[in-house]
């Protein structure tokens, strides 16, 4: 099952690590991994993406709580709380193909952020599932990379994450 | 401004510290300069390791933060041993290493190594210093952290131009520590506690299976009254020894892979297990799915990380184990639960216990068997030394047939099984209980892992005693190894080993040696009377084997050897 863990920490040097290595050694793969500063800029906000029984992932988040520099581990519940990451594609593009493209380009709601002659780069935000759908879409023009940021989440409504 | 060096010092008297002990190298020069005029004792080891278990025996035996120091690269690397055994023992340590200056981290340059990465996942936190005027506040909380919650070793990894640059420092308004992550949970909740005491009331056959988290957090009394109270019998782990008195008829002695027959049996068919400071670690459990199948299990622990870690729990209280039992106590008494209730189980453990005791057995050989030392090591000491051990057949033979009677007078390395922990760590033990006899109890090969710091002993004159129960044998391995390999006996004979007394001798300490159990009794007498250093060197027999056990994966029932089933 997936969980998502948003973990408020100290913006020090080293958290990361920390938080990684535990994973590592409690044997858990993460999916996804995003870190950005938070309104406090003395506070990072770290949302991991995890594959795991409900029993491990609580004895895992009991461990991050040791962590000295973990402040607040919420495991995010699908319904309450909203997600997204943004996805950057290099598909390869010919004359023949750019309008295709476009068009699914523009029912997913992404954006054409460069052009050359042979490729372009498309910009995507969105859920899991629509990012996997314009993936699966521009796969047969060619895809020569994909950069993703890794999921982000926050809680829905009045409540803190 | 003061030299940030000079300003540890104060931060050190301002903490308690008393002694330190490392080695000095490049990075820590300024360290060591100020040591000199420092009001402290400062040990010189022989090797980092030695310094960093004699900083867990000082801890375990005082219940204060032990310090030790070492240099960058090679100095902090050889401390990693004694830092993870810290961790996995949940011991007060503050590790300060010297790093190499702040221009040229990260440059591979001369004794460089990333001790803050390399150290990760053994300490209870870390810190590399890279502003000089944030370090009084790190160290402050370094001592913070080691101490309270569940103990742990803390690293400070400090740059060598850091140690000398200029800070302030006001010892009587000393800065606010800031740790908004860090809130240990030390009042339990009154509605579990309530549960617990009602579960404890209408058990039938309840047990109390408590660690090491009760020497920590100074509960024994409370154990004790508890115990006493609800007449429930007792049985610790390896860590636990001395948190209840094994001279106690309640007492069942240490439970698990090596523990007595009565107190696996008991463990077994209880109704209940009362757990506190205490983490169902595999040593002590046994197969987790055959782990006292019918009972109740209320698990006490500071650490909520620990609650449901290894096997399901009905009852879990995260708390201070002296704060919860105290209270629990309150409540039980509210119920005034019968104790005429539990007859028919103190009868049935009372009979496990007449039926199995542990062996004590004599060689028909003439030999020295290794629980007649321990037995007259008892004897002679009335029980009231402080005992260290190392790691293997001594350390089970210690556990099973020392009965420790007091908390923080049984100091093993109980997690990680350090060979080479027992002696250092007495060394520290002896500084921290000057009035107490300290004695490791040791085997060859565990010995041989730190033995320089005889050198150490002697020139402080540290009168710690060592008894070496000396079979030339890695005897624990070599013991699987007849049990589980077919007797191929691969790289455990050590019989290629130095004469010890004479390796005694010639760092300036005593040495005596014992071949016949009856030279066993005048040698103790004599080793123990000294005030110098002794080393004691028993030839025991050399295939003995500790039971009973346990084979690796099997229930705690199911046990081999020791008195019959």
């Amino acid at each position: 099952m997936k969980h998502t863990l948003s973990v408020l920490v100290e913006n020090k040097p080293g958290v990361l690590v920390r938080i990684s290595g535990l994973f590592a050694r409690r044997g858990f793969n993460i999916d996804s991994l995003a870190v950005g500063e938070t309104e406090d800029p003395m506070l990072s906000r770290v949302t991991i993406s995890v594959d795991g029984q409900d029993q491990p992932i609580e004895q895992v988040t009991k461990q991050l709580h040791k962590l000295i520099n973990v402040i607040k581990i919420t495991d995010l519940d699908p319904n309450s709380s909203v997600t997204r990451e943004l996805v950057l594609i290099k598909v390869h593009a010919t004359s023949e193909t750019r309008s295709e493209i476009i068009q699914v380009v523009e029912i997913f709601r992404a954006k054409i952020i460069d052009v050359s002659a042979s490729t372009l780069i498309v910009e995507v935000t969105g859920t899991k599932d629509k990012i996997e759908g314009i993936i699966s879409l521009l796969r047969p023009f060619g895809l020569v990379e994909v950069v993703r940021t890794g999921k982000i989440a926050i809680s829905r409504g009045r409540k803190r994450t | 401004m003061k030299v940030a060096a000079k300003v540890m010092m104060e931060i050190f008297k301002n903490e308690g510290v008393e002694v330190v002990f490392g080695v000095p190298g490049g990075q820590v020069m300024p360290l060591y300069d100020a040591l000199m005029d420092a009001d402290l004792l400062n040990v010189l080891t022989r090797h980092e390791q030695g310094a960093v278990h004699a900083a867990d025996g000082y801890a375990r035996a005082s219940g204060k933060v032990g310090v030790c120091i070492a240099t960058s690269g090679p100095g902090a690397t050889n401390l990693v041993t004694g830092i993870a055994n810290a961790y996995m023992d949940s011991v007060p340590m503050v590790a300060i290493t010297g790093q190499v200056r702040r221009p040229v981290v990260g440059t591979d340059a001369f004794q460089e190594a990333d001790t803050f990465g390399i150290t990760l996942p053994v300490v209870k936190h870390s810190y590399l210093v890279t502003d000089e005027h944030e370090l009084p506040r790190i160290l402050h909380e370094a001592f913070y952290l080691a101490r309270t919650g569940r103990p742990g070793p803390v690293l400070v990894d400090l740059p060598g131009d850091v140690a000398t640059a200029l800070i302030d420092y006001d010892p009587d308004n000393p800065p606010k520590l800031n740790l908004p992550g860090y809130k240990p949970t030390v009042k339990g909740h009154p509605r579990q506690i309530r549960e617990a005491a009602r579960a404890l009331a209408e058990a039938q056959k309840p047990m109390i299976y408590a660690g090491g988290g009760i020497i920590i957090s100074e509960a024994s009394d409370e154990l004790r009254e508890l115990a006493a109270y609800a007449h429930i019998p007792v049985t610790t782990t390896l860590n636990g020894k001395g948190l209840f008195p094994e001279d106690d008829p309640l007492s069942l002695g240490m439970l698990g892979m090596h523990g007595t027959r009565y107190a696996n049996y008991a463990m077994t068919n209880c109704d209940l297990i009362f757990a506190v400071g205490v983490r169902f670690d595999d040593r002590a459990t046994g197969k987790v799915e055959t782990f006292a199948p019918g009972a109740k299990i209320i698990h006490v622990d500071v650490d909520p990380a620990e609650i449901a870690k290894n096997l399901a729990v009905d009852i879990p209280i995260v708390g201070d184990a002296k704060w919860v039992l105290g209270s629990l106590i309150d409540e039980l008494r509210k119920l005034d639960p019968s104790p005429e209730r539990h007859l028919p189980w103190m009868r049935q453990v009372e009979d496990w216990k007449q039926a199995h005791p542990l062996p004590l057995r004599e060689d028909p050989d003439g030999e020295i068997m290794p629980e007649f030392v321990i037995r007259k090591l008892w004897e002679v000491t009335k029980g009231e030394a402080i005992v260290t051990t190392e790691v293997g057949q001594n350390q089970m033979w210690a556990a099973q047939y020392w009965l420790a009677k007091h908390p923080r007078r049984f100091i093993s390395s109980g997690g990680l099984g350090t060979m080479g922990y027992g002696f250092p760590a007495a060394m520290g033990a002896k500084l921290a209980r000057p009035d107490l006899t300290v004695v490791d109890i040791a085997g060859d090969g565990s010995f041989q892992m730190t033995s320089q710091e005889l050198a150490t002993c002697v020139s402080y004159n540290i009168p710690v005693k060592v008894a070496i129960l000396n079979n030339r044998y890695l005897g624990m391995v070599r013991q699987w190894q007849e049990l589980f390999y077919d007797k191929r006996y691969a790289s455990t004979c050590i019989e290629c080993q130095p004469d010890f007394v004479k390796l005694a001798e010639a760092y300036g300490a005593q040495g005596f040696r014992a071949t016949r159990p009856d030279e066993v009794e005048e040698v103790l007498r004599i080793a123990l009377a000294s005030d110098a250093p002794a080393l004691m060197d028993f030839r025991i027999k050399r295939e003995a084997n500790v039971w009973p056990m346990v084979p690796a994966g099997s229930a705690i029932s199911d046990m081999l050897g020791g008195g019959e089933a």
